[in-house]
């Protein structure tokens, strides 16, 4: 089921989520200082390495924007999430460590020092990986925050748009220490269901995924690789896309073929953006804001 | 009446001969109709980023079968409008087996991410009438 912004408010009570976006300043609920909420930041898609100026006439300076506008934040996330397609991918082996180094460096230029990383398949479809691992470590993994267990799921590392059968048995185990009622956070580039499979907006065995969760109570997914905001829920789990760094791509299955949206002069970087997540952790509440490349708000 | 029955064994031997005759043309009619209904076999390279060929013209209602070699690595294939993907291994002859049930133009694209021309990657199967 596709929603709106204003239509996951009303199934609040649906699943564990809630989505405030554009609604509510960050830090409405003053969780992250009551001690019983944190914010992290989402960023995605940021293509480093990307030229086309039909498209981003500012591909080298989007991503300093962005970080920049982070650092400005009022209320500083706990980590940074960034969801894959780091780089912009190349054919050839040293470029694409060279994009992945350069991309960690601007990154440290960030005032919070903790940051996640997974791959997009521009980052680790052509290599199974072994680059993004090397730089960044390893590409599916698990870690506990104040109260919420985030699983980084990689749908990307096989080229066949897949998790795999090793990495759902990973899964399953994992999911196996966890009570049905924690607070659980899975973290993917690809999305799970079935957006676009025919743009490749999907994960060809994410079914399996979203199985081995749909025990649990309280759920929820973000991804990016859509490049746009996009909020969905299958059976009480929710699940909400992030928008990118690069270059805006347009909604499912809205043009013939999918390409990027060319830059508007009139409304530069439209369409790009970061998401700041409230995690409300008794009430397994997420407020969401979206912002732009410039910190302003959406 | 012996006349008539004359008449009668004057004929029979042309009728006999109509019979088989009819008999023949159906049985030739079935061949050609079946000659007709063989297989379409269309080979297709696939390497980065392209098939060759990229446009395919098949006939509605007769079984198609693409063999698919990959020149270089893993591709894939995927015809969403015709319900049909395959993934093309390279180092050997993939057959995808379809029979169209639908004219019109479908298109095609690569669905495993082969590199930085991945996206552009696609072509088309028309199915004619």
């Amino acid at each position: 089921m596709e929603i709106n912004r204003r239509d996951f408010l009303k199934l609040a009570g649906y699943g564990s989520a809630i989505f405030l976006s554009g609604l509510t300043g960050p830090g409405r609920w003053a969780d992250a200082a009551d001690g019983d909420g944190f914010l992290f930041v989402q960023m995605s898609d940021t293509h480093w390495g990307f030229a086309n100026p039909a498209v981003n006439p500012d591909s080298a300076g989007t991503l300093k924007k962005a970080i920049a506008a982070v650092n400005d934040l009022k209320m500083q996330p706990d980590f940074i999430m960034f969801t894959g397609d780091l780089t912009h991918t190349t054919d050839d082996d040293k470029e694409r460590r060279k994009r992945l180094l350069e991309f960690k460096s601007m990154a440290g230029a960030l005032k919070v020092k903790t940051l996640r990383y997974m791959p997009g398949e521009h980052d680790a479809g052509l290599d199974q990986g072994t680059a993004f691992k090397e730089i960044f470590g390893p590409t599916f993994y698990t870690f506990d925050h104040k109260g919420v267990h985030f699983i980084v799921i990689d749908n990307v590392s096989d080229p066949t748009s897949s998790i795999g059968d090793a990495q759902l048995r990973w899964l399953a185990d994992d999911l196996k220490k966890q009570d049905k009622n924690a607070r659980i956070v899975v973290l993917t580039h690809r999305p799970l269901f079935d957006l676009a499979p025919d743009w490749d907006w999907h994960t060809r065995d994410g079914a399996k995924a979203l199985e081995l969760l749909m025990p649990y109570a309280n759920v929820t997914v973000f991804y990016g690789h859509i490049h746009q905001e996009n909020h969905h829920i299958t059976g009480h789990i929710a699940h909400h896309a992030a928008q990118g760094l690069m270059y805006p791509l347009p909604a499912p299955y809205s043009v013939p073929k999918k390409m990027p949206v060319p830059w508007d002069p009139a409304q530069p970087y439209k369409g790009l953006g970061f998401l700041s997540v409230d995690a409300k952790v008794s009430q397994a509440m997420y407020s969401l804001t979206e912002y732009g490349v410039k910190g302003e708000k959406l | 009446m012996k006349a008539a029955k004359d008449r009668m064994k004057d004929r029979t031997p042309a009728v006999a001969l109509a019979i088989l005759v009819f008999i023949l043309g159906i049985f030739l009619a079935e061949v050609c109709a079946l000659a007709d209904e063989a297989e379409q076999v269309i080979k297709i390279t696939a390497k980065r980023y392209e098939y060759s060929p990229n446009t395919i013209t098949v006939k509605k209602g007769i079984p198609v079968a693409l063999e698919f070699t990959s020149l270089d690595r893993l591709h894939g294939f995927s015809c969403p409008g015709l319900a049909i993907r395959t993934d093309v291994v390279p180092g050997k002859v993939t057959t995808l087996r379809f029979v169209p049930q639908k004219a019109g133009t479908f298109p095609f694209h690569c669905d495993n991410f082969c590199g930085s021309g991945h996206e552009g990657m696609t072509g088309t199967i028309i199915v004619t009438e």
